[in-house]
């Protein structure tokens, strides 16, 4: 990690100081932005971003819900977290785009890297964390005062991004989201007029239409059916050639499904972190064991 | 119970007494709600069969006569002025009010001074309508504020530090009927909260914040005591604000207590007038937020 955590060396593609007017960059090419970082041998550097988290702390109130956790998001991998109710993992997940902060009393300590850039640290602003680190929650939420094309284009309009084709990114939007051919018709109608699984897809159509780093998903699919929860775990997998996915979930099948490392949370500890089949067959830690042989919880 | 009983003596009544109550409470609640009804259409009949008899050729052309005798006029000034001062009144307090609103919602919380700010507007709810035009009366109207003492304007704020209250509270409660999912979407976008709050929460508030609104401008628009020593009666019409202003209310309140039938007729139909306006105003804003929020 860098000491200043502003600097803007070109790997470092993520203007964490900008202002309001700056237009979320424009992404430039990964691939040439890693191998330019790390000299001509990091050809097979992978496109995407790491995150880290260290040490962190996080409360609400007097609660103390994370009890000092740290953790390695590969990039372009998909990372679930399980657990039980209360054990931590939403919280989080909600500290990785600091929206854990949004909850009146909640604050949290420690570092979180988005690459090496801390993302609580001085001079960044929560607003580009945001943009640089998307989210997609546990119920549908489209805007219900918007169209379908409208609620894709939200962040890019609401943000005041210019220079940006509107019809051709929410169409790459709507397609990276596998919703294209099922509302390609009728782009303006009532975005709440979608299914719940049509919905859900509408929303991480619109997380990923500002392009960001990072996807977090909050029990994406914990409100769907199991066709459509289908359907979000196919395009979690097309997602993390391009983005770092991190996915919290209730369903241990869908964590052995979508993800290549499986982190286990208790009480507010991360118990273990490991690949996904060694956490399902092979768990170092007994609770582990326990948990995801259905003893408990 | 010892013998399993057949599926006829399971469904069978549980008892005639709790048929008898529900039949009866049933009856009491309907019987209550026919009594509520009889004062309101009681109300509307009046009105129309009053205030038709008074609208003659003329009562919305001409002014009030003044003239005790023969032809009293019609209640063109009044009209005028209810819609100016009641006009400036919405424009003053509904946005300030929906200000106040999003401040205690969005931005206030369970703040010490929001605190402060919620009881402050409780207070204003209940105070009487002549407590603001005696306010204005003493602040305003004596100093003879700007020139002249009585002013329409000076009618306007009386009935907007009324509305005002009205206002807020109805906006707090709608505001905060907006998911919070929605405000957590947007942020989760990198929205910044303030675009959060104008583009996403308002707009999904809208249509209860004009019901509202709408509220606070029908009962401004019915209030007596406040137009009566701030904007005053006349009986020319005037559209200048800055003069003694006529209003539908004060002109009830004057015509009413005549011993002459037309004028007391007068009375009725400017009643009618206040009432069909509250109506039309209310479906075209109705109707104006049905269509925006299609768009």
């Amino acid at each position: 990690m860098s000491s200043d955590p502003i600097t803007r060396e070109p790997k470092q593609e993520i203007p964490m100081s900008s202002t309001e007017a700056d237009p979320p960059e424009t992404r430039t090419d990964p691939a040439a932005a890693g191998a330019s970082a790390s000299g001509a041998a990091a050809v097979s550097a992978p496109p995407g971003h790491s995150m880290s988290v260290r040490d962190v702390n996080a409360y609400y109130g007097d609660t103390h819900a994370i009890k000092g956790v740290s953790i390695e998001y590969k990039a372009n991998e998909v990372t679930a977290m399980i657990g039980p109710s209360g054990c931590g993992k939403s919280t989080l997940l909600r500290c990785l785009n600091r929206m854990h902060e949004e909850i009146p009393g909640a604050r949290a300590e420690g570092q979180i890297l988005l690459d090496d850039t801390d993302i609580y640290g001085p001079g960044v602003d929560v607003v580009s964390v945001r943009r640089a680190v998307g989210m997609v929650f546990q119920k549908p939420n489209p805007f219900p005062t918007m169209s379908i094309f409208d609620n894709v284009a939200a962040g890019l309009k609401l943000n005041g991004v210019k220079g940006v084709d509107m019809k051709e990114r929410v169409e790459k939007s709507l397609r990276g989201a596998g919703l294209w051919d099922e509302v390609k018709d009728r782009l303006s109608s009532p975005g709440i007029g979608l299914s719940g699984g049509q919905q859900q897809r509408l929303c991480i159509a619109r997380t990923i239409a500002v392009e960001p780093r990072v996807v977090l998903m909050d029990e994406p699919c914990s409100a769907l059916d199991p066709i459509a929860t289908l359907k979000v775990e196919d395009l979690i997998h097309d997602l993390k050639q391009e983005y770092t996915i991190v996915i919290v979930t209730h369903n241990m099948q869908q964590a052995a499904r979508v993800a290549d490392t499986t982190a286990f949370f208790l009480l507010g500890d991360m118990v273990e972190h490991a690949k996904t089949e060694d956490i399902f067959s092979n768990p170092k830690d007994s609770r582990t064991e326990e948990y995801v042989t259905g003893k408990f919880g | 119970m010892s013998t399993p009983s057949s599926a006829a003596t399971l469904l069978a009544p549980v008892s005639g007494r709790r048929r008898t109550t529900d039949l009866i409470m049933r009856g009491l609640l309907g019987l209550g709600t026919v009594i509520a009804l009889i004062p309101l259409v009681l109300v509307i009949y009046y009105l129309f069969s009053r205030g038709l008899k008074g609208i003659g050729s003329g009562f919305f052309t001409t002014d009030p006569t003044g003239n005790f005798l023969g032809d009293p006029g019609g209640v063109k000034s009044a009209i005028i002025g209810t819609l100016e001062i009641v006009g400036l009144a919405s424009v003053i307090a509904i946005p300030l009010g929906i200000g106040v609103a999003l401040y205690l919602v969005e931005f206030g919380k369970k703040t010490v001074f929001a605190q402060i700010v919620r009881y402050l507007v409780d207070v204003m709810t209940g105070v009487p309508s002549i407590v603001f035009g005696l306010f204005v009366y003493i602040t305003l109207v004596t100093t003879k504020f700007g020139g002249a003492s009585f002013t329409g304007y000076k009618g306007s704020f009386a009935l907007a530090l009324l509305m005002l209250p009205v206002v807020t509270r109805s906006a707090e409660v709608v505001l905060g009927l907006v998911p919070e999912a929605l405000r957590e979407a947007a942020l989760a976008l990198g929205v910044p909260r303030w675009k959060v709050t104008l583009k996403i929460v308002l707009p999904t508030a809208l249509p209860g914040l004009i019901t509202g609104s709408l509220l606070a401008v029908a009962r401004g628009m019915g209030e007596t005591a406040p137009l009566l020593f701030t904007a005053a009666t006349v009986n020319g019409t005037t559209y200048n604000l800055g003069q003694r202003m006529n209003s539908l209310p004060a002109q009830i309140y004057a015509d009413i207590s005549q011993p002459n039938n037309d004028i007391v007729n007068r009375a009725w139909a400017a009643a009618l007038t206040l009432v069909v306006l509250i109506l039309v105003i209310t479906l075209i804003a109705r109707v104006a937020a049905r269509r925006s929020r299609v768009s």
